[in-house]
């Protein structure tokens, strides 16, 4: 979340779409009905009737996979209608930015694409540049080959008719839905989306957010309080883990994981940090190598000093160009060329897509170890539904993990809060807590490779000092975390002392003078205590419900990221009524400002040199409507699902994301517009259950409000195929097939795309044949595909092609 | 002072947390299930279940609408239950919360005769007889803290106070949602505890949300049993 979750009850309007908060996030529900009680509109679009449909002041059907048509008519709606607030579209956003006459868009394909690779080269979406290499720039926003003017191109065949046709969902409600929330354009008014795994899990779904982005720039609703863009984070700490580098393409705090082609730490460090001619770009990405290196110390300690590059030639590289996501990793270990895994609190039999191909990809493996709380699928594999246990090679170990309340640490939730938790009771058993095994599980390798072994350099340098009095203590790795000064410095006239705790990132070297195991996180631990465990219920002074002094925020407490934004060129905020910061005429007050520099005018309405463009984080300092890091284009672009019920798009010639990884191996079956496939099918979550179920299938309170895998459809739908409420089902795929119990409801109506009525059915994924005993509900994943988005490789599970049947 | 409940249906997202805060607190057994087509489940009140989050769908002004119901005894005023009854030593109300409370002797009363007195069609036999439904967490209540389904409630759906507290809330909350939903109404506001605000007709919601006309009549063994009660309250404490 650009802003976080309280911030939610500041809103004048709140989209939903892509989530079904009320029933995954219900906690959020208070800060929705607060809002809706000062009058705000809730806003739900969804592929069906949900609980937050229910609370919503306006409801709207959408065929899934088509975010970016709905979105894209909206920019559209804007754009022709004139509501989008000028000034910062003009001054904050790279609207006005002159685009390279090499950037084209052609037959659902844009400059520079390679159909051999499905790849783009992206140097055919450069700005053109002045002669100091400063972006050139048309405020006026005028100029055809602007941002602005481009973007207006791009969207005009984004017309109402040709995405209702695209949706099913109905023009009028198009237009409703556009109205009411592009009056958040209007100065002081704010607009916010809250989304999830509905936009996040299709080979689209970095462009769904990337559309709801610009929509948010045009509006002026990046910054403000009760705007932003809003992740809500699928687990409670999946912010937590994903900061501290989750994904394979990003190390702590999201550096870049080296690349082969990165020889040296100066080759790494040159590559990844950004250079800006512009001296009011305050581009803080430039700081880069400060925050690598000081991750080096930490790693290494001692042993990584300027001599050995602090360690870099330890780090494992990736190959130029190749993924080692999710779906990859299950490939490669499908083809047998992974020996071991770890599953660590996850249960990938049942979560990944295309499960049935995980679990085969399970068989090959030499070794497995599943660290969980309880057994599961994945830990079972061997004794799975169809699997003979005998013909198992797999060694596979359990190791019990504690549950959370037992043990001391801190999660970080969606809005960027790190939060610290004391351990209640102790570990059952022999569980322990992740950490310690962790630590365990790093002493031993220490041990080992002490004695040799290839390449033990890593092992043998990496830094492990966790413990106090033997035992594994998370103040110290929180500490290590925050960073530390590692000789008697003097900053800015001030000493600090060898040992000493960072107090922020501002601090941070690149001459190894400073470790930090995540720059992000520097300011959480210092020497004023535990930042994280603060529990002050008192409000800043500008009283939005920033709570500073609760726990702690990732960038240096920062509630509201972009908040610069929310003032004018001035310093004044735009929403006098919910003041994020207010330039005071000295120093800022309010939230942590993004960086402590001047508004863009003094008082009298001049020019301030010394002052920052408003997004600092971005290279030219200005919020990407034009966006040219993307893998699929720089500006979003309605294409298909892998798998979709329409032989044509309506919008281009292309019928699939031209960049989606699709996989071509004999258990990567996939059928688009088939007829044995012909109803559109989604998964989902409900409020009862968790993830795969581990947590939430062996608690029986829970397990007696949704005991059983279900199919829900429309009437109309029952009808056609003779299917009976409550009855079960096969639901396949040209992956799998699944038993559900029919669930026929209004909640669920066809689609009208054009004269074509196109039916939708959608499960909950949270089931799996260990738990409830039956053994007969299994997980949804059964049947999604093995594809994804390009950028993130997320895969597409939340649209695909089915049949459902009587059995 | 007695005590009361607000039930703002309006607020409900049928998030289900008090259906389990109940189970929790009173550590009733989970039900074995299944899926009947439909999300509420179980699939109505019992002796273990006293609280039950009933969902409807109904088309209201042409307009699908997802009703939800979280709905539990309602702790009338004069409950009918307890004059039915006649046994303090089986239903009383408790004098300082007003809480209506059964206890195992509800085991020797007409089972029947109960169920029927009650104009929600709240109570619910075990297979020996002995009649359960809501307590208020009388247990909860007179520590200080809020009845569990309350305690757990997201978004301020559920409320319980003292009762002048509660009933000048309920105003205030119907007021507010008469703005979005004309006929917005509180169900039988003067007779029961557990005062219920639903956007539309009740009956849309669940057949017994309101007590049926007749429900508060007095019978004339009833009138006898109400004029006895003071003395058998004090035989029932004697014994």
């Amino acid at each position: 979340m650009t802003n976080h979750w309280i911030d939610i009850k500041n809103s004048d309007c709140i989209l939903i779409m892509g989530s079904n908060a009320a029933e995954n996030h219900p906690i959020s529900f208070k800060y929705v009905t607060e809002a809706q009680h000062k009058g705000a509109t809730l806003i739900s679009v969804d592929p069906r009737f949900t609980r937050t449909s229910a609370k919503a002041d306006m409801y709207a059907p959408i065929r899934s996979g088509t975010d970016i048509a709905f979105l894209g008519g909206m920019i559209k709606y804007i754009l022709d209608n004139k509501l989008y607030h000028e000034e910062y579209v003009a001054q904050y956003t790279n609207a006005p930015f002159i685009v390279n006459k090499k950037f084209k868009f052609k037959d659902g394909v844009f400059s520079g694409y390679d159909p051999k690779s499905r790849k783009y080269d992206k140097s055919a979406w450069a700005f053109d540049l002045d002669n100091n290499g400063v972006p050139k720039m048309d405020r006026s926003l005028k100029n055809s080959r602007s941002v602005f003017q481009q973007l207006k191109k791009h969207f005009k065949r984004y017309n109402t008719k040709t995405v209702s046709n695209i949706t099913g969902t109905p023009e009028k409600d198009l237009k409703q839905i556009y109205k009411i929330y592009a009056a958040t354009g209007k100065v002081g008014k704010a607009g916010t989306i809250m989304y999830a795994m509905g936009w996040t899990q299709h080979t689209t779904g970095t462009q769904n957010i990337r559309t709801m982005a610009i929509i948010q720039l045009l509006l002026g609703n990046m910054g403000v309080a009760g705007g932003g863009v809003n992740a809500l984070r699928g687990e409670s700490n999946v912010q937590g883990s994903t900061d501290h580098c989750l994904l394979w393409h990003i190390w702590p705090g999201y550096l870049k994981t080296p690349r082969a082609s990165n020889v040296s730490l100066e080759a790494y460090n040159n590559k990844w940090t950004p250079q800006s001619k512009d001296p009011q770009s305050a581009n803080w990405w430039q700081n880069y190598p400060k925050y690598s290196v000081s991750l080096l110390k930490s790693f290494f300690g001692d042993n990584a000093h300027a001599g050995n590059d602090f360690g870099y030639d330890w780090l494992p590289k990736v190959d130029d160009g190749k993924a080692y996501s999710w779906l990859d990793l299950f490939d490669a270990m499908y083809d047998g060329k992974i020996k071991g895994f770890f599953a660590w609190g996850q249960n990938p039999a049942c979560s990944g897509a295309n499960a049935a191909k995980v679990r085969k990809a399970l068989m090959k493996l030499d070794w497995l170890v599943n660290t969980n709380i309880f057994d599961d699928e994945t830990a079972s594999f061997w004794r799975g539904p169809g699997v003979d246990p005998a013909k198992v090679k797999t060694e596979v170990f359990f190791l019990p993990a504690a549950v959370f309340v037992e043990k001391e640490g801190s999660i970080t939730n969606s809005g960027r809060w790190m939060q610290w938790r004391y351990q209640g009771p102790k570990p059952m058993g022999n569980s322990l807590p992740d950490g310690e095994i962790i630590f365990e599980l790093g002493e031993k390798l220490k041990t080992i490779y002490a004695q040799g072994g290839s390449f033990p350099e890593p092992i043998r340098n990496l830094k492990w000092d966790y413990t106090t009095d033997g035992t594994y203590d998370p103040h110290k790795v929180a500490k290590e975390i925050n960073g530390y000064f590692l000789k008697d410095v003097t900053v800015k006239g001030k000493n600090y002392k060898k040992g000493t705790l960072v107090p922020s990132f501002a601090f941070l070297q690149t001459d190894g003078s400073t470790s930090s195991g995540n720059w992000l996180y520097c300011n959480s631990y210092t020497e004023k205590g535990n930042m994280a465990a603060r529990r002050s219920q008192e409000d800043a002074p500008n009283n939005i419900g920033l709570y500073p002094n609760f726990s702690w925020c990732w960038p240096v407490n920062r509630r509201i990221i972009y908040n610069r934004a929310s003032v004018d060129r001035k310093g004044q905020p735009w929403d006098k009524q919910h003041p994020v910061i207010t330039w005071t005429g000295k120093k800022w007050s309010g939230d942590v400002p993004d960086g402590g520099w001047p508004p863009m005018l003094m008082a009298d309405g001049k020019p301030n040199p010394k002052s920052r463009h408003a997004f600092i984080m971005r290279k030219h300092g200005h919020g990407q409507i034009f966006g040219p890091g993307r893998a699929d284009g720089p500006f979003p672009e309605h294409y298909e699902p892998l798998e979709c019920p329409v032989e044509k798009n309506l919008l281009n010639a292309q019928r699939m994301n031209p960049t989606a990884p699709v996989f071509g191996g004999e258990a990567d079956q996939w059928a688009t517009c088939d007829p044995r496939y012909p109803y559109v099918a989604t998964t989902y979550r409900v409020v009862e259950h968790w993830q795969t179920g581990v947590m939430t299938r062996h608690q029986p309170y829970l397990l007696e409000m949704q005991p059983q895998v279900f199919v829900e459809m429309s009437e109309e739908l029952a009808k056609l195929r003779g299917i009976k409420n409550g009855e079960r089902v096969i639901v396949s795929s040209p992956r799998a097939q699944l038993e559900a119990t029919a669930v026929v409801t209004r909640r669920f109506q066809p689609f009208k795309l054009g004269k074509t009525e196109v039916h939708q059915v959608g499960l909950p994924w949270h089931y799996g044949w260990v738990m409830p005993k039956s053994g007969k509900e299994d997980s949804a994943n059964l049947l999604t595909p093995s594809t994804g988005d390009p950028n993130t490789r997320i895969p597409e599970t939340k649209a695909f092609m089915v049949n459902v049947s009587k059995i | 002072m007695s005590k009361s409940f607000l039930i703002d249906t309006t607020l409900c997202t049928a998030c289900r947390g008090c259906q389990v805060a109940c189970k929790q607190w009173h550590d009733l057994p989970a039900e074995e299930t299944v899926n009947r087509g439909s999300y509420q489940n179980p699939e109505d009140l019992s002796f273990e279940t006293y609280k039950l989050v009933r969902m409807k769908e109904e088309i209201v002004d042409g307009r699908l609408r997802w009703l939800f119901f979280p709905d539990q005894c309602r702790h009338c005023i004069e409950p009918p239950c307890r004059d039915a009854a006649g046994d303090p030593a089986a239903i009383f109300s408790d004098a300082a919360s007003g809480a209506v409370l059964y206890t195992a002797n509800t085991k020797r009363l007409d089972r029947e005769e109960i169920i029927e007195s009650c104009p929600y069609n709240i109570p619910r036999a075990s297979s020996d007889g002995v009649l359960a439904k809501c307590d208020m967490c009388l247990d909860r209540v007179q520590n200080g803290l809020e009845p569990a389904c309350v305690k757990v409630c997201p978004t301020g759906a559920m409320s319980f106070g003292e009762r002048d507290e509660i009933t000048a809330k309920a105003k205030t909350h119907l007021a507010g949602a008469k703005k979005k939903y004309p006929q917005a109404q509180l169900l039988d506001p003067d007779d029961v505890r557990v005062i219920y605000l639903t956007a539309y007709d009740p009956m849309l919601y669940h057949s017994n949300a309101v007590a049926a006309a007749t429900s508060f009549d007095v019978t004339r063994q009833v009138a006898l049993r109400r004029m006895v009660r003071p003395l058998a309250d004090l035989i029932s404490r004697l014994s």
